[in-house]
């Protein structure tokens, strides 16, 4: 007897997206089941974005479905909207912390304003202090966003994000503009969130090494550190690829499908792994 | 040509949408807006907060345009009512000119100045840093949390800097007759204080920074909310919520006038 199916946390049914007349995003359908990990490669421009925030409901499709935890975002309200977003933590490109803010109220703003967390206030420190220890940012509940650089602004919305422990983490260029060591350490947090909490976590990128690194490696809770899935092994959930050009989804399968791709377009997001 | 005749027009009617659907998105906010006031949940460290930027951050500058206006009225009255030798009704004319036009129309183009340009720039800067997108998929209504306390906040002070700028004014004509005209004090307060008739100056007075308050918040946040095009954006909407609310109390003061005058009030 099979197994069956992780149920489905994200769906696209042919969602179309037209701003102003010009056509976002094209025909795109893909399904996210949970503990999923997909990885959104594609050119400036081409739609990665706004597939992000038509996954949250802060994009209206044009035509298409967008079904999430089951329900069909296109229906409801943005009252509506509200409860089915308390479920997803969104990191945005360039954090969208917000600047009048210190990084404590930052953290604690879902925790205090999304109506179906019901956090009790004596616990909202606690659990600000927890998200930010999670992201090595212990010191930082009163410093206000300007006050940090790049990575740790970036690791402040991440904090931000997964405060409310959402099942679905949906992370927009999470690596952008960092230096390596930086972005690497971002990566690293987003794998240890996926595999501590289990959730199911959507990323576009513009860097093949950091869906590498999801595809490919683990949070180790003992040691506190990355390590490789072992040859043979399957981790216990899988990450598939996707990638977009001009709004239209030309690419969806496992890593090693994308390698063999021979589409001039899909290999210029494509370095061979190292074997 | 027939299709040449049907492009033109179709291409005239998408030059007329843009602005017909701004208009719209325009009202459809300050409905909202208007709507959200009675809607929990209520933002009242917003309000407060934007209370003291609006009312007490332009305090300066009502109190110091008033008080010219006031004085520089004084002076022009005095010299055409001393050709009919009536310069004892300066203090009228200073009251009237004040209460009815300059204070509510000098102050509003003041306070338009300096806060719809920086609800403008505010919310434009968050607008293109996702911090509105943000805002929404935390569980906020931006509408709600930025819009109304700024419009609650901007109708709440802009009367009371206009009674503020009122006075002041009444003070430098008071100062200008003192000084160049000879007037005793108490001529001058007894024929400022007579010319005003209640309820109708007051009410025309206090009724006209509440309708450019409703026009200076909801103008800038407006422009501030449909930002686009990084910082270069946020400039321009800057400046276009300046212009158009500056614009537009100069038209709703006219229409108001017109209205008060049918009415026999003013």
């Amino acid at each position: 007897m099979t197994p069956s199916p992780p149920p489905s946390v994200l769906r696209f049914e042919s969602v179309t997206v037209k701003f102003d007349g010009e056509t976002v995003l094209n025909d795109v359908s893909f399904e996210a089941c949970e503990g999923e990990s997909r990885v959104i490669f594609g050119a400036a421009g081409s739609g990665k974005t706004v597939l992000l925030k038509t996954a949250l409901g802060l994009v209206k499709p044009d035509s298409g479905r967008v079904l999430a935890f089951g329900r069909d975002l296109g229906t409801m309200r943005e009252s509506e909207l509200f409860e089915i977003r308390s479920r997803m933590g969104m990191l945005f490109q360039e954090g969208a912390l917000f600047d009048s803010l210190t990084i404590g109220q930052n953290v604690a703003y879902p925790l205090l304003n999304q109506k179906s967390i019901h956090c009790p206030k004596e616990q909202v420190r606690p659990r600000v202090e927890e998200a930010l220890e999670f992201v090595e940012l212990g010191g930082t509940l009163d410093k206000f966003p300007s006050e940090l650089s790049g990575g740790m602004r970036r690791r402040a919305a991440i904090a931000r994000a997964v405060v409310t422990s959402p099942p679905l983490i949906i992370y927009d260029s999470p690596t952008a503009g960092l230096d390596p060591i930086t972005a690497h350490t971002i990566i690293a947090l987003l794998i240890k969130e996926r595999d501590l909490s289990h959730t199911t976590t959507l990323m576009v990128t513009h860097r093949y090494q950091d869906g590498n690194l999801i595809a490919n490696f683990r949070y180790n809770s003992e040691q506190g550190s990355l390590e490789p899935v072992r040859n043979g092994e399957v981790r216990r959930a899988k990450t598939m690829f996707m990638v977009l050009r001009e709004g239209r989804l030309v690419f969806e399968g496992n890593q090693n499908r994308l390698e063999q791709s021979t589409d001039p377009y899909i290999c210029k997001f494509v370095k061979q792994r190292e074997t | 040509m027939l299709a040449l005749r049907f492009g033109d027009r179709s291409h005239l009617l998408d030059l007329l949408k843009a602005p017909v659907a701004s208009v719209q998105d325009f009202f459809v906010l300050t409905g909202r807006a208007i709507r959200n006031i009675f809607r929990s949940p209520h933002y009242g460290d917003d309000i407060f907060l934007q209370m003291d930027i609006i009312g007490v951050g332009s305090l300066g500058v009502a109190t110091i345009t008033g008080f010219f206006a006031g004085a520089v009225m004084a002076l022009q009255m005095s010299k055409a009512l001393a050709t009919y030798g009536q310069i004892s009704k300066t203090g009228t004319l200073v009251s009237l000119t004040l209460v009815r036009e300059l204070g509510p129309v000098l102050t509003a183009i003041m306070v338009s100045g300096r806060n719809a340009s920086g609800m403008a720039s505010e919310l434009g800067s968050m607008k293109v840093t996702e911090q509105i997108d943000a805002m929404r998929a935390l569980g906020t209504d931006p509408e709600q949390k930025l819009v109304t306390p700024r419009l609650v906040a901007t109708a709440t002070m802009l009367p009371l800097l206009t009674i503020i700028s009122d006075f002041v004014g009444m003070c430098g004509g008071w100062i200008i007759a003192q000084l160049f005209l000879n007037l005793s004090s108490k001529m001058y307060w007894t024929t400022v204080w007579q010319a005003l008739t209640w309820p109708d100056d007051i009410i025309f007075g206090l009724l006209k920074p509440v309708v450019f308050a409703v026009v200076i918040s909801m103008v800038g946040c407006y422009y501030g909310l449909r930002t686009t095009g990084g910082t270069q954006g946020v400039g321009r909407s800057t400046t276009q919520a300046v212009v158009a609310s500056t614009i537009l109390i100069f038209i709703l003061d006219l229409l108001l006038t017109k209205v008060f005058v049918g009415l026999g009030t003013a």
